[in-house]
């Protein structure tokens, strides 16, 4: 069976570049980096170099990138890290919005039970976050805000400047989760103005289990590991040599070329997009199409499943995705789309799909094509649930 | 796909057939708390199992989630059942309202022509081209009780590969197919009550069913109190706080009144009974009474005796000999030799002769 990878935002697979000089380190550069010898200076180096490369990617000093385990590590250095810093001022007041990752939801929660308020800033239909909104979430006690710069369920683009600006006049931190976005469209962290941001370095083409944090410099932001002195004593641990190495051919790579390829993807995007809601009738796009990353589209299905339509599609050969996948593999409705104030129906019946770098127009076209036949099918055996 | 041996066998042997086989498994219970003991079968490992099973044999797999469809079918018939002060069958219900429809529904939008479980009974064709349920080969593990209700267009979509076998002959086939399951220990309990204390679930799912009332004797003296009607089975003897010189039973329950109705075993046995919603499998719903062995609850030896329909779905079982705790909301189904002919639910016991 010919498959269809639409699931690029769940994760990339590695560009050969980056496998082959991942290999190199993994067979010949073993060293560990805190070594004094001619080993550790050569992983030292290899290091050097990615973090140098990833700074680029986002317009940042490198000595200002930090390695993480992922994205969800840096959210939670960022997150805690900043929290705990600050917890001496007596201000403890958390804002976020409503459709951040888990990564911060569920870190704020946690917060949440020792102590901290915390305030979710609605989002309306658009999937945009409004400056008045938040605005109003914030308080004088507020140490922290953290708004992710694109969803990755919908692609919609935050005005994350303009937010930050906001929340800094009132003398609160910026945090800004650009896992979505870094490597697909231009990030910089000077003209976003914020004082942290995350990124994963799975999501463009790097390999699993490595991320990076950027932390404004002078900002004392306090560890989760303790231990060594590695990454300037802000994350403790022997360096993950390979993966850091990884992340840095990546995301030169994807700094190389990202217009060109947001400029094809979003033409696949659009195609697939308007052949859908051309070709199957009671589809609807969610979120704002105007502000998304290039490569993102989320799709409403009325009286499908989505849970159905994914297995079918999967079934065709289609990998694509909905809502955000818990323990045990299944779907739960979507909580940015229960944010954004869709009813029950719209958001158990999406479907994201999310295009990279193998996908072609002909494959845009099958899915198009194979969709109307599926969806009928489905719709004709939807029984009426039984209520109790 | 349960992840238990049953199913996983007769995945695999429809596989090894060269059946194009979609592995699902039901999702029933939010598992996201991960601290909850839930479940002897279908918890978070049980899926897991399921899906090395798939993987091991080299088909797809996919967890459907139907905790919305199982709480308003089966836990809501469960609890409602035991405050109307009767005993439900939560896995015969399980089998009509969800696996063969919900889930058959969603495996015939997927492109599947049948549903395929683990279950011990087996499906044939009669020459008619109707659709006979019939018992196991394994007659220890013989699970046609629980599927009684099925109708004949749901028949026709089941497919139970290990029905033709034994038990030890379904272990022998996941060892010679190398399932990683072959040596997990089977299940016993009611899958959503693990640890087998239907009381307390059925009163955190319904807080103010757990109403005292009084236990009687059966001329109406009272002789103790309880703490709820659906802490009580007909026929249970363990558990009642009553002294008394000979052992009493529970004879009958009156959710209504609150009353639990106690007596001593003789009192236990009843010839007759009624049953509604009556699932005739085989047969138009007869004319005249027709000989039966009917089997009143799990692991009942079946008893012979006559079956005569009545109006409106319902029917009337008269026994040749007196049948011990005959229990309402418990299936009552109707055998001829090893095929299942039809049955309902019982509605009430009755000593008359």
């Amino acid at each position: 069976m010919q498959r269809i990878y639409l699931d690029y935002n769940a994760t990339t697979p590695l560009l050969p570049a980056v496998v082959d000089r991942m290999t190199e380190v993994l067979r010949d550069e073993f060293g560990n980096p805190s070594s004094v010898h001619h080993f550790g200076q050569q992983a030292k180096a290899a290091i050097d170099d990615a973090r140098s490369d990833v700074a680029n990617l986002i317009g940042a000093d490198p000595s200002e990138v930090l390695f993480t385990s992922g994205g969800t590590e840096g959210d939670n250095i960022a997150i805690r890290g900043a929290a705990e810093a600050l917890e001496p001022t007596g201000r403890r007041h958390l804002v976020a919005s409503a459709i951040e990752h888990e990564a911060v939801l569920n870190t704020l929660k946690a917060l949440a039970k020792r102590g901290w308020r915390t305030t979710l800033v609605p989002i309306g239909q658009s999937g945009i976050a409004s400056p008045s909104a938040l605005r109003e979430a914030l308080a004088d006690d507020t140490i922290l805000v953290s708004v992710m710069h694109a969803n990755n369920e919908i692609g919609t683009i935050q005005p994350v400047a303009e937010l930050a600006r906001i929340a800094r006049e009132r003398g609160a931190l910026f945090h800004t989760d650009a896992v979505q976005s870094a490597g697909k469209v231009p990030v910089n962290v000077k003209t976003l103005g914020v004082d942290m941001l995350s990124m994963s370095a799975h999501k463009f083409y790097g390999p699993k289990g490595v991320g990076a944090l950027w932390i404004r410099r002078g900002l004392r932001v306090l560890p989760l590991l303790t231990g060594g002195r590695q990454e300037r004593s802000r994350r403790a641990g022997t360096e993950n040599v390979a993966g850091i190495v990884g992340m840095g051919v990546a995301a030169r790579l994807a700094a190389s070329k990202m217009a060109d390829e947001g400029r094809r993807l979003a033409a696949l995007r659009d195609r697939l997009e308007a052949g859908i809601l051309r070709a199957v009738p009671g589809t609807v796009v969610n979120g704002s199409p105007d502000a998304r990353v290039p490569n993102t589209t989320n799709i409403s299905f009325d009286r499908v499943e989505a849970e159905s339509l994914l297995i079918a599609l999967d079934l065709e050969g289609i990998a694509v995705s909905t809502g955000s996948a818990c323990s045990s593999g299944t779907l739960e409705p979507s909580h940015v789309l229960k944010a954004m104030g869709f009813n029950a129906h719209r958001t158990q019946n999406s479907i994201r799909f999310s295009l990279g770098a193998a996908n072609t127009e002909a494959e845009i076209d099958r899915v198009i094509a194979v969709l109307p036949g599926i969806v009928d099918k489905l719709r004709s055996l939807t029984r009426t649930p039984a209520r109790a | 796909m349960s992840g238990g041996v049953d199913s996983s066998v007769a995945a695999a042997l429809l596989a090894e057939q060269g059946h194009d086989v979609i592995g699902l498994s039901m999702q029933l219970y939010d598992q996201r708390g991960g601290e909850q003991a839930w479940g002897t079968c279908c918890t978070l490992d049980d899926l897991h199992d399921a899906r090395r099973v798939a993987s091991a044999v080299g088909f797809p797999h996919y967890i459907v989630n139907f905790e919305r469809q199982f709480r308003d079918t089966v836990i809501s018939n469960f609890v409602q059942e035991y405050a109307s002060g009767r005993t439900p069958l939560p896995c015969a219900h399980c089998n009509s309202d969800l696996k063969f429809s919900t889930l058959l529904d969603r495996a015939r939008g997927l492109g599947a022509e049948h549903v395929a479980t683990g279950h011990y009974a087996r499906v044939e064709q009669a020459a008619d081209g109707s659709w006979l349920l019939k018992r196991s080969a394994d007659p220890d593990k013989d699970q046609s009780y629980f599927l009684f209700s099925l109708t004949q267009d749901q028949l026709a979509r089941a497919v139970f590969p290990v029905g033709g076998l034994v038990k030890s002959a379904v272990r022998e086939q996941a060892r010679r197919l190398g399932l990683p399951v072959a040596e997990k220990p089977d299940s016993q309990e009611i899958c959503f009550i693990p640890d087998g204390d239907y009381a307390s679930f059925v009163e955190r799912k319904q807080p103010a069913i757990a109403r005292g009332g009084a236990i009687v004797d059966e001329t109406g003296r009272e002789l103790g109190t309880h703490g709820g009607v659906h802490r009580f089975t007909v026929g249970q003897r363990k558990g009642l706080g009553i002294a008394s010189t000979f052992p009493l039973y529970v004879l009958r329950i009156d959710a209504e009144a609150g009353t639990v109705t106690v007596g001593s075993r003789n009192a236990l046995d009843q010839t007759r009974l009624t049953a509604g919603s009556v699932n005739w499998i085989s047969i138009d719903a007869p004319d005249a009474p027709v000989r039966v062995a009917a089997q009143i609850r799990h692991r009942h030896k079946p008893a012979a005796g006559v079956v005569r329909a009545l109006p409106d779905g319902r029917a009337e079982m008269t026994f040749d000999q007196p049948q011990p705790a005959i229990t309402p909301g418990q299936a009552v189904v109707f055998y001829a030799g090893d095929t299942v002919v039809g049955g309902g639910w019982i509605e009430a016991g009755d000593r008359r002769v």
